[in-house]
């Protein structure tokens, strides 16, 4: 009797979440917690046998190939977000602060309109300017700086680095102007008012309060770079894969399921742990947030 | 408000009765046995502070909260099956509520949309709402340009076009500065005279409540603490409690001498022998600390030195703090005869005077003779 | 004051520059679309339009286009109908295991897309199920619903609650006071979503690229053209029809979400997120 109340509001909230909750358990969990069940299965030949095994895991975590490429992925992830959050930070930073406020959304349209354009043909068009007769091979050669074309800029992790820095960067800049629209101008005040020059106050006042952003940038970024599967595969010309390519040659090409399945819950786990200790050493900046 | 007034609402039928109310969220209560007869034609007010439930009471009236046990009446029907949507009540929202996407004129038309009568009978009655709230000639404005004043018209004017029996205001006052709603408070009265439906209102203003109502309800903690007129809750106040939310009060400690026939004898240090006739007794204090005595500020005036009596009773005490407020002054005083049995000062007591041009304000230290009456006593216990 | 102005201008040129950066890919494109080289390299050599004679002429890109567009429409309105559902139950209900229940639905936006793509196809060819379009549209609306949601619930978050009462209040019903009062006010955060659904949709490769069997999509058959240098000039065509598509499509949905606004005389805020 005591909880009627509430349990009809409850009822009420369950019945309206069911229709995405039920689509998502269907089309999310089940596949995962499928391929779950198949990392410790058994491969037969174009089939899948059902015997319990640790081989899989054994394999994902001992191969001296899958060990190079989850490493490469992962640095190139860090890279990438790296690269990508210091670039967006003063970007932010200048459409937060310095820009007038009706002319603020103007600047965020600029900034978001090129990641609304087919992402496969920006990531070919990076191949274009940076390849072998790409646009700065042949200006420099056209200017007469360079002799011979450079080649270490394009098949190689530099190459991917930048050109994924280019597809995030909008998801890297939107969390830190958000984190940093929020902070009081008053604070800022105060901090100058308190005795501390520009740059102290940035340091100790702007960047703590904008952090809760940084942090929302970094994981938005971090987290679909690891599983990136185009740009190896387009800028890398195929020959630096990373782990997205490796499941999907497992999984497909050679149709080894169970494998492919455990390289997939593996670098699920990866990416889980990565951020918890991310989150976990920024708990402190987190708590801004409330 | 004459007394004519007042005999017709005592004689009026009840228009909204509520027995036994009892309301929870989660493990929550919030109305606790809510008893409370609102008659036909009255303007109540359900008066306290934030988080007392009055808000919640007032929904419930309204069918936007359903409640655990206990009966609403609304004109004498059970309201137990009835949603808000069919309910003889309609209701003015804190926020005011007003559809951003509409005009004024089809904000209060919105409810006629099921009504049979034609276009342009609907058009008419929005008029005359219109002119009813002081808005004549808004209708084809958006209602998003409007000013708070003005939503807050319209909102009237939505809700009284449907003829309600009652109609709930939930704070509606509040978001407005204060001249705004001073001026508001006159136009409801108003508004309610001419009208003559039953207005709830919920404020948690008490000067707002006192200007406004016929009676009010004060409420903590889910139950009522007292129901009565303006005068009555101000001058006769059933607990500290309700006295303290009301204005100020000073209190005193009493010890009671004697008792007799319902009249009581109570000695207050600082102010001596006091009798006090039943009706100036309020007997629902069991939890405080002994049987007190309250009085208002203004019930005690500091007598000029060349005058003598002007009320029954006479003290002498020394200004301990004098703040000026413009039309009044605010005097704190330290009664003689009130001081601790170890010789500590006497607890200052509050009263306010109205300032009279030409005479001096007297200064911090002076000894002053104030007056005073029995009458204006209030003893609990 | 000349201080500040110069930190202000060095910032502005950096912004700039980043900007700079982030359009060089697009600027590139209209000029090699246009370019009657055929390969993709300075010097241009002159002005053609036969890159997009090309394109139109170009059968399975049309079928690739169709494909594409069945899907985004589809999956568009399906992650927006769902959205509403999940958007109203999170903004204005509490219920047990909401934010467990709420952070799962809006898992795929963190999930790298290559695991959601590779489960699903996994349970899908051992459900037996033949791939087609119609598996595009179901992982589709997965990708697409924490979008939906985030800009539904930040439309349904803005409702003030009274409003929906004061119509029941005045007695419509409660269906009826959703469809005459929250609908027409949320309609912007609905075309907003149905427009970031729609773009992220057709422009979304992996899904497609391992749901899809033999049909192609445009990511699709871009990617597959992409390996043939021939095909290239034809492929800048396209980008370029697509870029102009794309800013069209923004800017109407930023001209519908700015008269919404002033409709009901919201402030102008942030823009897309």
């Amino acid at each position: 009797m005591a909880k009627a109340s509430w349990d009809k509001e409850a009822r009420q909230g369950l019945t309206l979440i069911s229709p995405p909750f039920i689509y998502a358990l269907l089309v999310l969990a089940a596949p995962i917690l499928t391929i779950l069940t198949y990392s410790f299965l058994t491969d037969g030949y174009l089939t899948v046998v059902r015997d319990f095994t640790w081989d899989n895991y054994i394999y994902a975590w001992t191969d001296p190939i899958v060990r190079m490429v989850m490493l490469r992925s992962l640095a190139v992830s860090a890279l990438v977000t790296l690269v990508t959050v210091a670039l967006a930070f003063p970007v932010a930073y200048y459409v937060s602060f310095m820009v007038r406020p009706e002319r603020k959304s103007m600047w965020l349209f600029l900034i978001t309109i090129p990641f609304w354009t087919s992402y496969l043909i920006r990531v070919f068009l990076w191949k274009v300017i940076l390849g072998y007769n790409g646009v700065i091979n042949s200006s420099l050669t056209g200017l007469g700086i360079i002799d011979e074309p450079l080649t270490f800029i394009l098949y190689n992790v530099n190459s991917i680095v930048l050109t994924l820095a280019h597809a995030y960067a909008p998801f890297a800049i939107l969390p830190i102007f958000i984190a940093l629209e929020k902070i009081d101008r008053s604070l800022l005040e105060a901090g100058r008012d308190l005795g501390e020059s520009k740059a102290m106050t940035f340091w100790r006042v702007t960047l703590p309060l904008a952090m809760p952003g940084v942090i929302a940038a970094t994981m938005i970024v971090f987290i679909p770079t690891i599983g990136d599967y185009v740009t190896p595969e387009l800028i890398g010309g195929g020959k630096i894969p990373m782990i997205a390519n490796l499941i999907q040659v497992q999984m497909l090409a050679l149709d080894d399921r169970p494998k492919g399945s455990a390289l997939a819950v593996s670098a699920m786990l990866i990416v889980a742990v990565v951020c918890l200790i991310f989150l976990f050493l920024n708990r402190r900046f987190l708590k801004v947030r409330q | 408000m004459s007394d004519n007034r007042y005999d017709r609402l005592e004689a009026a039928k009840p228009m909204i009765e509520c027995r036994e109310v009892h309301k929870y969220y989660g493990d929550y209560h919030a109305l606790r046995g809510i008893d409370l007869t609102i008659r036909a034609g009255e303007f109540f007010s359900l008066l306290g502070p934030s988080g007392c439930g009055k808000t919640t009471l007032l929904r419930t009236i309204a069918g936007f909260e359903d409640i655990d046990s206990g009966v609403v009446l609304i004109d004498g029907k059970h309201m137990e099956d009835v949603p808000a949507n069919k309910r003889p009540t309609n209701m003015v929202f804190q926020s005011y509520a007003i559809f951003p996407h509409l005009t004024v004129a089809e904000n209060v038309a919105f409810g006629l949309r099921r009504d049979p009568r034609t276009k342009a009978e609907k058009a008419q009655l929005v008029e005359e709402a219109l002119a009813m709230v002081g808005l004549k000639g808004y209708g084809a404005r958006a209602a998003h340009a409007l000013s708070g004043g003005q939503r807050q018209r319209v909102a009237l004017a939505r809700a009284l076009i449907l003829k309600p029996k009652v109609l709930l205001l939930d704070e509606p006052l509040s978001a407005l500065d204060r001249k705004m709603r001073e001026q508001m408070q006159v136009e409801l009265i108003k508004l309610q005279r001419q009208v003559g439906i039953t207005f709830v209102l919920v404020t948690h203003d008490q000067e707002e409540a006192l200007v406004m109502s016929d009676r009010i309800a004060v409420m903590f903690e889910g139950q009522i603490a007292q129901l009565d007129g303006p005068e009555a809750l101000y001058a006769r106040p059933a607990t500290r409690r309700v006295a303290n939310f009301i204005g100020v009060m000073n209190f005193l400690p009493a010890n009671v001498v004697s008792e007799t026939d319902g009249v009581v004898t109570v000695e207050v240090p600082g102010l001596g022998m006091v009798e006090l006739p039943e009706k100036q007794i309020s007997r629902a204090n069991p939890d405080d600390d002994g049987p007190t005595i309250g009085f208002r500020p203004e019930t005690m005036t500091i007598v000029p030195a060349n005058q003598t009596h002007t009320q029954p009773r006479e003290t002498n005490a020394t200004i301990d703090e004098v703040v000026y407020y413009g039309d009044m002054t605010y005097y704190d005083l330290r009664l003689e005869g009130a001081e601790g049995p170890n010789g500590q000062k006497a607890r200052p007591v509050r009263i306010s005077m109205r300032n009279v041009f030409g005479r001096d304000v007297p200064e911090v230290g002076t000894r002053v003779r104030v007056a005073w009456s029995p009458g204006s006593l209030v003893l609990f216990r | 004051m000349s201080k500040r102005r110069f930190e202000g201008s060095g910032l502005r040129i950096y912004t700039v520059l980043y900007l700079l950066f982030l359009y060089a890919p697009i600027i590139l494109l209209p000029l090699f679309a246009f370019n009657s080289g055929t390969i993709i390299a300075f010097p241009l050599e002159g002005f053609t339009m036969k890159w997009f004679d090309l394109m139109i002429g170009n059968a399975t890109l049309r079928q690739a286009l169709f494909n594409s567009l069945t899907i985004a429409v589809s999956a568009s309105i399906l992650a927006t109908c769902l959205g509403i559902f999940a958007a109203r139950a999170s903004t204005r209900f509490e219920f047990p295991g909401k934010a467990g229940i709420m952070g799962f639905i809006m898992l795929p936006m963190v999930l790298p897309e290559i695991i959601v793509a590779m489960s699903l196809l996994v349970v899908l060819l051992g459900m037996g199920v033949q791939l087609s379009i119609l598996t595009v549209i179901v992982g589709h609306t997965l990708m697409c619903m924490p979008y939906a949601i985030a800009v539904l619930s930040t439309a349904f978050g803005t409702l003030d609650k009274s409003l929906e009462e004061a119509a029941y209040d005045l007695g419509e019903t409660k269906w009826s006071a959703f469809r005459l009062v929250t609908l027409p006010l949320v309609m912007p955060g609905i075309i907003s979503s149905l427009l970031i659904s729609f773009t992220i949709s057709l422009d979304e490769f992996i899904i497609a690229f391992f749901l899809a069997g033999n049909q192609p999509t445009l990511p699709t058959y871009i990617f597959s053209q992409l390996r043939f240098p021939k095909a290239i000039p034809m492929i800048m065509a396209l980008g370029t029809v697509l870029v102009a598509l794309s800013i069209i499509l923004l800017a109407l949905g930023e001209y519908f979400r700015r008269r919404g606004n002033a409709r009901i005389g919201a402030k102008p805020t942030g823009g897309f997120l």
